[in-house]
């Protein structure tokens, strides 16, 4: 049988099956792509002459980056600096500090439905809404300043610790926590001696990465007045003094490098 | 964890002391900068704006509801633009990061001295800079526009998708890409038989990821003038047109959950 | 045929994981390679088509030495060996037909292969080899849908599709249970046979290596400590291969293996 079969395949072309078997559905996708990819290119209206005429100062920028001038605005990039590491250090605390209880509510596994729901919620509100618009908000609320731009990342750094430090304790070995319960630990110590020492390694992974994640967002806050050094560099990019703009973005890249070869040490030592 | 002899009993601590008092300064230090930190915010806080938030959060909040539904009609553009940069952004971003990918993975790369450290820079400071920052930078090199919010994201998510890319080669199972080679395969074909669909999971994986974190970024590139619904944000928070602007939130709510959504089934039809 | 002349290699590590091998290999002789781990049967084989750099010595083929061949004619000089792996090395995620179609790479353009267009003689010739190997009902199955043995198998098309003259064969059942792993053996010694080819097959069976192949090598630490009959590999001569050991309980399961698969079949 198996020969016949063997006959009946040779000579005969052969080709690779496709990865959506339905023809139709396959075509009507492909069809529909390209559709979108030629429909979204036709409605971007792209003056070229204009991009033309930035590609000089493109060059210039990209040359600014060789000699960048640190010193002509440095108060104003020192104290942005500042602002924007003071910022980032607060926030950092305060967020990780509140996210820990939210993240053990916001964990099926250890914590009773009403308190799940309500943390669940909190943490689904604050991943929803970006930064920069929680920024804007706060700005109109509680005015200028770097308290606005404070209290944004600290949301912020909730919504997302919260989530990952839950999804760990979900995903955490049941066997040692129901070890520690079975020796008749209370709550509070069931968590400290089942619970903790096996997401902490990671929690304090996550926290170096949001720690990182907060200064690169804390650069940005200052375009809609939550203070930092996003302001110095607006004004910077507005008179076209692309040397300070550089300066100021070398110094946020350099920060950013730093941030990740310490968090890099941090995780290594932890885990 | 010692175990210390005193006046002929044995006592278990934690810690010796000398690890207890390094510990105690490492928290007072701890604690020492938060304060400082706190002040510096403080200092910078008009305290009367702080105190009459309620207030000010209740006005906006009356002001802002009910949305001014009947705005959608001309919000129908913006949200197209929105889409359109942060797809076609996704898309030349990958186009870039792909390459960036295979120079920077240390099983790939042509040369681990010269080029590879190049790939590096290239992956970081496209990842440490936003793409906000990236925007303004554009509008003032190119002008402002849709396609100035098309190449922030691109560029943006350059670093992004290539450094989640370039760990996922290095990571490969090297006995495949050696018995492609062993067949008398020339580089480029070990390449595509041997690494690329090795890699190709991760790679869609990255792709819907990006996407989805690139339409939250798009919708508030407009801020600073790059198209999409941004715009018309910022036009409506510049008029203090308050039922308009709760509406724009409300879209892009619904948009991030539409995307959140959309990359989570894809991803799940993919893995 | 194939000749290795003073063949080293010592790693930057500085382990010496070859000293200086001389090894004849006729024309259609398929022999076993055996000694313990880290003897250096693998980095041998690896020499041989330099997915390892030798370094130094020769390795003739048909009086060619691939070792100092540049990179372009290398790739010619690998199409004439076929090599087979322990953990199979197929691309998992490809059908087993590209599987087997891959190891035409050294023959076809880089298109071609890309957009799998491959010529239909060599279509035809992996038709004819999955018929051989029993798979034939496999050829538009994903790789990692097929079990330990189907994967060798598979592995052994891709071989053969080469049309190559050495079969270089690295622990071919070191992940297979043993009643496939006899089977393979078969296979590879059977489809050698019948093409008239050399193979070199590295392995630690020793059971297993005597019962198939006409001529064995032992290696330790480098160096060739046995050449000659399987039949020829009494105790003491494992002895001096794998160090002490009683060695009376493995050749006799031999004989009585040998036996029961005969009583089972």
């Amino acid at each position: 049988m198996s020969h016949r079969e063997l006959d009946d395949m040779l000579g005969r072309g052969w080709r690779k099956p496709a990865f959506i078997k339905n023809t139709a559905l396959r075509w009507t996708l492909i069809v529909g792509f390209v559709a979108y990819l030629i429909a979204a290119f036709m409605t971007i209206e792209v003056d070229w002459g204009r991009v033309y005429d930035g590609l000089d100062r493109g060059w210039a920028f990209v040359l600014a980056f060789t000699n960048p001038d640190f010193l002509s605005r440095w108060s104003d990039i020192w104290s942005g600096l500042v602002e924007s590491i003071v910022m980032t250090v607060a926030a950092s605390v305060v967020g990780i500090l509140i996210s820990i209880p939210i993240g053990l509510g916001a964990a099926r596994n250890i914590a009773p439905l009403p308190v799940y729901v309500i943390c669940r919620g909190i943490v689904a509100i604050s991943r929803a809404l970006q930064e920069i618009i929680v920024a804007i908000l706060l700005v109109a609320i509680f005015g200028f300043g770097p308290l606005a731009g404070f209290l944004t990342l600290s949301f912020a750094t909730i919504g997302f610790l919260s989530k990952l430090l839950a999804e760990d304790i979900e995903a955490m070995d049941k066997v040692q926590a129901e070890a520690i319960k079975a020796s008749g630990a209370r709550w509070t110590q069931w968590i400290n001696y089942g619970v903790q020492p096996q997401v902490m390694p990671r929690l304090v992974g996550l926290s170096m990465y949001r720690i990182d994640i907060n200064f690169r967002e804390s650069a940005i806050l200052g375009l809609v007045g939550a203070g930092g050094i996003g302001a110095t560099l607006n004004t910077a990019f507005d008179r076209y003094e692309y040397d300070t703009a550089a300066a100021i973005l070398l110094l946020i890249i350099g920060i950013v490098m730093a941030l990740e070869y310490l968090s890099g040490v941090i995780r290594a030592r932890v885990q | 964890m010692p175990v210390l002899e005193r006046e002929g009993a044995q006592i278990w601590r934690r810690r010796t002391s000398g690890e207890s008092l390094i510990r105690w300064v490492g928290w007072l230090l701890g604690v020492a900068v938060f304060v400082y930190c706190w002040q510096i915010i403080s200092e910078s806080t008009t305290w009367f704006f702080v105190w009459d938030a309620p207030r000010i959060a209740n006005d906006i909040w009356t002001r802002a509801t009910p949305p001014k539904w009947e705005y959608i009609t001309q919000l129908g553009r913006p949200i197209w633009d929105t889409l359109n940069i942060a797809t076609l952004g996704t898309m030349i971003s990958l186009c870039l990061a792909v390459p960036v990918a295979f120079l920077a993975a240390r099983n790939t790369t042509p040369s681990a001295l010269f080029v590879r450290p190049i790939a590096l820079l290239i992956i970081v400071s496209t990842r440490s800079i936003n793409s906000l920052i990236w925007a303004l930078l554009l509008i003032a090199i190119i002008g402002p526009g849709v396609f100035a919010g098309v190449v922030a994201i691109a560029i943006r998510s350059i670093g992004f998708c290539a450094k989640l890319l370039y760990e996922a080669i290095e990571e490969i199972d090297h006995t495949q890409v050696e018995a492609i080679t062993a067949t008398g395969a020339s580089r480029w074909q070990v390449m595509a038989y041997g690494i690329v669909p090795q890699i190709l999971p991760a790679f869609a994986g990255i792709a819907v990821f990006r996407w989805d974190i690139n339409i939250r970024e798009s919708t508030v590139l407009g801020l600073v003038g790059a198209g999409g619904i941004g715009l018309q944000l910022s036009a409506s928070l510049n008029v203090l047109a308050w039922p308009q602007v709760s509406l724009i939130l409300v879209v892009i709510l619904f948009a991030v959950v539409i995307s959140e959504w959309v990359s989570a089934k894809v991803r799940g039809a993919i893995i | 045929m194939l000749r290795l002349q003073k063949l080293t290699k010592t790693y930057k590590t500085g382990d010496q994981a070859l000293k200086s091998i001389d090894l004849d290999v006729p024309k259609g002789q398929v022999l076993a390679l055996i000694g313990p781990s880290g003897a250096g049967k693998s980095t041998m084989i690896r020499c041989i088509n330099r997915l390892v750099e030798p370094t130094s010595g020769a390795v003739m083929l048909d009086d060619v030495d691939l070792v100092k061949l540049s990179s372009g004619a290398l790739r010619k000089a690998r199409r004439e060996m076929g090599m087979i792996f322990q953990e199979y090395a197929l691309i998992e995620r490809l059908t087993v037909m590209e599987n087997v179609l891959s190891g035409r790479l050294g023959y076809v353009g880089f298109w071609r292969s890309f957009l799998r267009r491959y010529p239909q003689s060599d279509v035809d010739e992996a038709f004819r080899l999955l018929d051989r190997v029993g798979l034939l009902h496999m050829a538009d199955k994903r790789a990692d849908e097929l079990s330990g043995g189907q994967r060798q198998r598979v592995g052994i098309c891709r071989a053969l599709i080469q049309n190559p003259k050495l079969m270089l064969v690295d622990e071919p059942t070191a992940s297979l249970d043993p009643k496939t792993s006899r089977q393979i053996m078969r296979l590879i010694t059977e489809l050698c046979q019948e093409r008239g080819l050399a193979a070199i097959i590295n392995i630690h069976d020793v059971a297993l290596a005597q019962m198939f192949v006409p001529r064995v090598v032992g290696l330790r630490f480098g160096e060739i400590v046995y050449d000659g009959l399987p039949t020829g590999l009494t105790p003491d001569k494992l002895t001096e291969i794998y160090g002490e050991e009683d060695w009376e309980a493995t050749i006799e399961k031999v004989e009585d293996d040998e036996t029961g698969i005969e009583a089972a079949e």
